[in-house]
């Protein structure tokens, strides 16, 4: 097993949704994060202060998948997630020991 | 007793009454989220404590029997004496409860201005002694000098419509006083402070508006052209503030705010009060663009000075206090209210000189009487939150509350 974690822009996360349930996974978890790479962040005024934003509002997607599927999933989000523009985000692939549903109890592959 | 008159200023009085909850609102939007609901408190609450030590002896205080042009007596502490019967001078057609009321809602609202110079830091238990004594000491004395039957700033011919004195330009210098002795939020320069919800500011900012025309139209206290042309004042002068504050943003910043637009409808609303019921509708635009412009660069000012006055009374409320009597003094006219006056654009130099005394007067008056009120406070109860209360915010450390939870 393994997790898929996507930081991508907030308003590409339709289709990514779109693109893996298109692949067959059942579920995944989304968290508003904030966070800087090579992109800059931006301006903002109140009244005349301005402030340097440096982190940029961001959406993380984690999905855990069979290994199988690992190389699909993460062709799907890197062709739904870009734009092109500096700013895309980042997909890491991290190894996962174990899964268990709470109400089964059921674990590993079935779990997720 | 004119029933048109007395249903026209108790709706009036409801108007201003709504004005609290709305400041509540606009200061509210404008802090972090960790102290939106200190910062709500510190005007809402206002409305209980304030309203209750205007009937016990503000009342009184203000409007009282005249000692020396200077203070009220406690002639009518509890409201003794004031009664449905109408009083010859605050109000020939309504009763007197009924203006009591009225100036009520102006009492409470007054000190809650004053919460935004110390936003975000201030104990709750010491901003209630430091509210009552500044609206006993400072308010009521002011309101009796500009509107109380013998006052010596009425008597000098000042005019003063809705509150310039008493409400804008008062609350304003108390705010210098504030920023000055409470000192520096943490942060401030290093962090971002930023406003965590504009939507409710702008929402506060119309109902601000909205009340505003009980403010200034009901200053009339009749349901007569007066108030007629008072409420078009106030309606424009809301406008062009909001134009030209804009404006300034985007000569100097490129970029129109929506903060903007609230903060410059605020200013335009809070100048033109002193002279809503004395000027007709192209002087209400012309003092309407000059306080967007002027409290926009007021509050450029502020950052260059670097004092931090958290959400800009003096650059909305002192710097449009001074535009708005000094407009008084130029552009009055007589054919708009035949008991006010004539300005200097109008004929008559020397109501500008009048309106200048009050202004120097109520500088001094307030920034003196602000200073040593807070000391007092301070050195009795302590002002400041404790540094770590400032870092989990007001809420939580003033009030065992948070505004926003995640369920």
């Amino acid at each position: 097993m393994k997790k898929v974690e996507a930081i991508i822009k907030p308003f590409k996360l339709d289709s990514v949704k779109q693109g893996l349930t298109a692949l067959g996974i059942t579920g995944l978890t989304v968290t508003e994060v904030k966070g800087f790479g090579r992109q800059r962040g931006h301006r903002e005024v109140y009244r005349g202060a301005e402030y340097q934003v440096d982190f940029v509002a961001k959406t993380k997607i984690e999905v855990v998948m069979d290994d199988g599927l690992v190389p699909e999933a993460v062709r799907v989000i890197q062709e739904k997630a870009a734009t092109g523009e500096i700013g895309d985000g980042k997909i890491f692939v991290v190894p996962v020991e174990n899964a268990i549903r709470i109400r089964t109890g059921e674990t590993g592959k079935d779990a997720i | 007793m004119n029933t048109g008159d007395t249903a026209f200023v108790l709706t009036s009085a409801a108007l201003v009454m709504l004005m609290t909850p709305g400041l509540a609102l606009f200061y509210g939007g404008m802090v972090r989220a960790k102290n939106v609901l200190g910062t709500i408190m510190q005007s809402f609450i206002l409305l209980g404590l304030i309203s209750l030590q205007w009937i016990l002896w503000g009342y009184s205080m203000a409007f009282g029997p005249d000692n020396l042009g200077i203070i009220g007596g406690l002639e009518w502490f509890g409201l003794r004496g004031v009664g449905m019967e109408p009083h010859a001078i605050y109000g020939p057609t309504i009763p007197h409860q009924v203006f009591m009321i009225y100036q009520c809602m102006f009492a409470v609202i007054t000190p809650a201005l004053i919460t935004g110079a110390f936003a975000e830091r201030m104990r709750f238990g010491p901003f209630l002694v430091f509210s009552l004594l500044w609206a006993t000491f400072v308010y009521n004395p002011l309101v009796h000098w500009m509107w109380g039957n013998g006052g010596w700033l009425a008597r000098l011919g000042a005019l003063d419509f809705a509150g310039g004195v008493p409400v804008h330009l008062s609350s304003g210098v108390a705010a210098v006083s504030a920023a000055i002795i409470m000192g520096k939020r943490r942060g401030y320069g290093t962090e971002e402070l930023k406003p965590h919800n504009l939507p409710m500011t702008i929402l506060g900012a119309g109902l601000l508006w909205f009340g505003w025309f009980g403010f200034n139209a009901g200053s009339a206290l009749s349901a007569s052209s007066l108030a007629g042309s008072a409420f078009v004042a106030t309606h424009v002068a809301g406008t062009t503030g909001a134009l030209a504050w804009i404006a300034m943003e985007w000569k100097f910043i490129g970029k129109a705010t929506t903060l903007g637009a609230a903060s410059g409808a605020v200013a335009g609303l809070a100048t033109v009060t002193p002279a809503s019921g004395f000027v007709g509708p192209l002087s209400a635009a012309l003092i309407g663009l000059a306080a967007g412009a002027g409290c926009y660069m007021g509050i450029k000012m502020k950052n260059r000075f670097g004092y931090d006055d958290s959400l800009d009374v003096v650059g909305i409320h002192g710097v449009g206090g001074v535009i708005g009597l000094l407009a008084v003094g130029l552009f009055a006219s007589k054919s708009v209210n035949p008991s006010g006056a004539d300005g200097l654009f109008f004929g008559n130099a020397s109501q500008l000189g009048i309106q200048t005394i009050a202004i120097l007067a109520t500088i001094i008056y307030v920034f003196a009487g602000s200073f040593v009120i807070l000391k007092i406070v301070d050195k009795v109860f302590g002002l400041r939150v404790p540094d770590h209360d400032e870092v989990s915010g007001l809420d939580l450390t003033q009030h065992d509350e948070t505004a926003y939870t995640s369920q």
